[in-house]
């Protein structure tokens, strides 16, 4: 430990009840006024880590040191208490009250028993103006844009009088320009003596803000680096284990026939509000087809009208020539389209369910898995799971476990695994990266291409824009509930354009997002 | 589940029965002026003689049926409390086929148990279509539909099939073609035992081997994971229910008719309630609804024996049966010696 730490970690290990170790004899320490990185692939403790920190997890084993005493925190009233601030990677605030309602709340400004508004509000204003973060105190957190939510979400943490700030993956859900916005912000505030952790697995992100990096591997730190003293590759194989390529080697595409055609399709939610706006596109075999965006621009429901799993008021989709309107969920799938749900623990898999039990799932009719008189084929049902296992490389200690026992990435393998062994002819992905370490990922972009190049039709949504532009042929880029552009030609394109169609600031004339439709 | 957490699981289930027969056996003597004998008759009582072994068995038989009616409606997530009425109802329908039919001995209750249980998947099934109709909760509506089958199924037999000259409220007497054997002397046991040990099997293998059983198990698992795979979930849920009302209302048919002459229960028999308890100690596993049917009869019966010859009253098994429903659904029970398990089982 170096004697200027003004927070250290001590020797943290954490289980999960599902049996998972999280964190195994971690050291973790910051200094006053520096920015300090905490990287590591999804699932390798940084998370858990920070929230044993803030209160809102308990470890097993291990001490935690603020200026050199050891304390207790127990709940996050503890870790506020102690200067200690959190920004969740999903927002904690409360989307029909304003920014000022939101900033104040729990620490309410009253005049005797009645919560002083206006006080509130000019309490907004001066924090705003002392940390020269730009908010306006009267709009409804609701109709805020991600980047201003995040924003009052940094200013609450001051309000409470953190001096260590935490911020879980806080670039995740930005654009571009949103990012460099945000960087300056927090350079700012460290110049002001304040501390932040910076949580990420981007590392070009860390190396451009960072003072200081610990990397974590599988629940354990894998050591403290000066930004300076060492290269993203450095990092990223600390971080991995091994030398990793995300770039996927693929061919060019040669697509063929269309499979999927969108023709002019509306979605109205239940709030009547217009979640898919008219769109049209046409999706050819031998294709990957990307569906960019900011999330919540209609990309949801776009998937979940495809897939059968939501209605759609206006407008046709088509599989193979066939409309799907009326079609059931089975229906859809025995046309030959395979599904990776966005939320794999909610919509892809049963989680007190065996291996076997999950790569089953809508298979479970087919004639190879059923004997007479209703009874299933166990033999087979066994034999075929053990293959997938095997070919999909998921770790598990075997076909019985429970999949809710296993880590983020082998799950997604399980599911993978399910959608791709019935050779689909159409594949909507959506999200099928997220949140997984870099191997899992590798993995499955790879069986991405290959499926393609088998003549299967990808229709791959994500808000990683990284994968969207390494994996896609071509894409398109969504802003309320609209086709905002259509970009055919993948390699001459660049972030920053893409940025300014994800954010709505500029769009393609109607000709051009037409070309998305083929014929 | 992995095998530790098996394990921890059969721990668990164990301590919480010893907690609550030790507890029980503290009550009475604190109660009983004669602990002694009470706790001896509680404890012995269902083993000391063919007779009160034959009323263990007997008691074994409804149970069976029972638990397994709420161990398939609860595996899939349909918190169905219709067993009750389900018994109480199908037993109202086997009634009428046994008193007003002739037919040949073995058909006769053959006949007689599928129509009480094609009563009792109607009467568990209602629930279950309102909520998959109008979104009512299973539960509230299943609960007061005990009550529709207990008043409707009194007035029915007291309107249509009363003997009015047998001086209660009963029915005609059953057709002796339609009763079942009984299979040891000295005892009441019947061949609906070999029905019941049969159905344990069945729902079993339905359970984990065929395709039906599947799509009970993920809808209760994940419901949007089961749409997901392309199963029809309203049909699932209202299957599970019928099933399970299916099997309660045979259970209620073969208890009439290897226990009784007459249709005479003038109260809800209860089989039903203890059949939730049976379903919560075997983890809604129907090959374990035999060892949890068995307990609880051994409870039962000890505590009735007990109360023949003690001061004790028999409704204190009532309080041995609530500590169990406490003990096993407060989930927290043991849940720190559960996380020590699994840290060391982690960590080495």
């Amino acid at each position: 430990m170096t004697s200027d730490a003004v927070l250290s970690m001590e020797d943290i290990t954490k289980v999960y009840p599902n049996g998972i170790v999280a964190n195994k004899g971690v050291n973790f320490s910051v200094r006053t006024g520096e920015i300090h990185g905490l990287v590591g692939e999804n699932g390798a403790g940084k998370t858990t880590l920070m929230q044993i920190l803030f209160g809102l997890n308990q470890a097993d084993v291990g001490k935690i040191f603020f200026n050199g005493k050891e304390i207790k925190i127990d709940s996050p009233h503890a870790a506020i208490a102690q200067g200690i601030g959190m920004v969740h990677q999903h927002f904690m605030l409360v989307p029909s009250l304003t920014v000022s309602e939101n900033l104040v709340l729990g620490l309410e400004p009253r005049r005797g028993f009645i919560f002083d508004k206006s006080r509130g509000i000019h309490i907004t204003q001066e924090l705003s103006k002392k940390y020269n973060l730009k908010v306006e105190p009267d709009m409804l957190v609701r109709d805020l844009p991600v980047g201003l939510k995040q924003k009052v979400e940094i200013l609450k943490a001051l309000y409470r009088g953190a001096k260590i700030l935490i911020l879980d993956e806080p670039t995740a859900v930005l654009t571009p320009q949103e990012m460099v916005e945000l960087f300056n912000e927090l350079r700012q505030l460290r110049d002001e003596g304040n501390t932040i952790i910076f949580i990420s697995h981007k590392l070009a992100e860390v190396k451009a803000l960072c003072n200081r990096v610990t990397v974590m591997r599988a629940g354990k730190s894998q050591g403290v680096f000066n930004v300076e003293d060492v290269t993203e590759e450095d990092i990223s194989r600390i971080m991995v284990g091994r030398d990793v390529i995300l770039r996927v080697e693929k061919d060019v595409a040669q697509p063929k026939e269309s499979v999927l055609k969108v023709n002019r399709l509306t979605v109205v939610n239940s709030f009547n509000k217009r979640v898919v706006d008219d769109i049209s596109f046409s999706l050819r075999r031998g294709e990957i087809l990307g569906v960019a965006g900011v999330e919540g621009n209609g990309q949801r429901e776009l998937v979940e009208a495809i897939t059968g799993f939501g209605s759609y008021g206006l407008g046709s989709i088509l599989i193979d020539g066939e409309d799907i309107k009326q079609l059931s969920i089975k229906e859809i799938r025995d046309l030959g389209c395979s599904h990776i749900p966005e939320d794999r623990m909610s919509y892809g898999c049963a989680p007190t369910l065996s291996v076997r039990m999950n790569l089953l799932s809508y298979k479970h009719n087919r004639r190879e898995f059923n004997r007479r008189f209703f009874l299933m084929h166990m033999s087979t049902i066994r034999d075929v799971s053990t293959e997938l296992v095997k070919e999909y490389q998921i770790l598990c200690t075997s076909t019985e476990q429970e999949v809710r026992c296993m880590s983020g990435g082998n799950i997604q393998k399980v599911i993978v695994a399910r959608e791709f062994s019935d050779n689909p002819k159409l594949i909507v992905a959506n999200q099928p990266t997220r949140g997984i370490d870099v191997g899992a990922t590798e993995f499955i972009r790879k069986r991405l291409v290959e499926l393609r190049d088998r003549g299967a039709a990808v229709l791959l949504v994500s808000a990683d824009l990284n994968e969207v532009m390494e994996l896609s042929d071509s894409f398109l880029v969504m802003y309320g509930g609209k086709i905002n552009a259509f970009i055919e030609d993948v390699s001459n394109f660049n972030e920053e354009k893409l940025g300014q169609y994800m954010l709505g600031l500029k769009s393609q004339d109607v000709d051009e997002i037409g070309r998305a439709l083929h014929d | 589940m992995t095998k530790a957490q098996w394990r921890f699981e059969f721990y668990r289930t164990g301590v919480v029965i010893i907690t609550a027969v030790l507890l029980s056996l503290l009550i009475i003597v604190l109660v009983s002026d004669m602990p002694g004998l009470a706790i001896k008759l509680f404890l012995t009582g269902p083993l000391d003689s063919l007779r009160h072994f034959g009323n263990l068995v007997e008691m074994v038989v409804p149970l069976l049926f029972t638990g397994l009616a709420t161990t398939v409606m609860f595996t899939a997530s349909q918190f169905n409390l219709g067993a009750e009425g389900a018994f109480f109802f199908g037993a109202i329908g086997a009634a009428f086929i046994a008193v007003n039919w002739n037919l040949p001995p073995v058909l006769h209750p053959a006949v007689a148990i599928v129509w009480g249980g094609i009563i009792g998947s109607v009467f568990c099934g209602i629930p279950g279509a309102l909520k998959v109709k109008w979104g009512s909760s299973e539960l509230v509506s299943s609960l007061m539909f005990n009550y529709i089958a207990f008043f409707l199924g009194l007035y029915l037999i007291n309107y249509l099939l009363r003997d009015v000259t047998a001086g209660a409220m009963v029915s005609f007497p059953f057709a002796n073609s339609s009763k079942l054997v009984k299979i040891i002397p000295k005892t009441r046991i019947h061949t609906g035992l070999f029905i019941a040990v049969f159905t344990v099997l069945v729902m079993g293998v339905f359970t984990y081997r065929t395709r039906w059983g599947y799509r009970i198990r993920v809808l209760g698992t994940n419901i949007e994971f089961a749409r997901y795979s392309g199963i029809n979930t309203t049909w699932t849920i209202v299957m599970s229910q019928v099933l399970g009302g299916f099997l309660a209302g045979m259970g209620g048919s073969i208890e009439l008719l290897g226990m009784y002459r007459r249709f005479e229960w003038q109260t809800l028999p209860g089989y039903g309630w203890t059949g939730i308890i049976v379903a919560i100690l075997a983890h809604n596993n129907p090959f374990y609804v035999p060892l949890a049917a068995l307990f609880l009869a051994y409870m039962k019966i000890g505590s009735d024996i007990m109360s023949r010859s003690t001061d004790m009253p028999n409704e204190f098994v009532a309080i041995i049966q609530g500590m169990i429903i406490i003990l096993i659904s407060a989930s927290s029970f043991l849940s720190k010696q559960r996380h020590k398990m699994i840290v060391r089982e982690a960590i080495s």
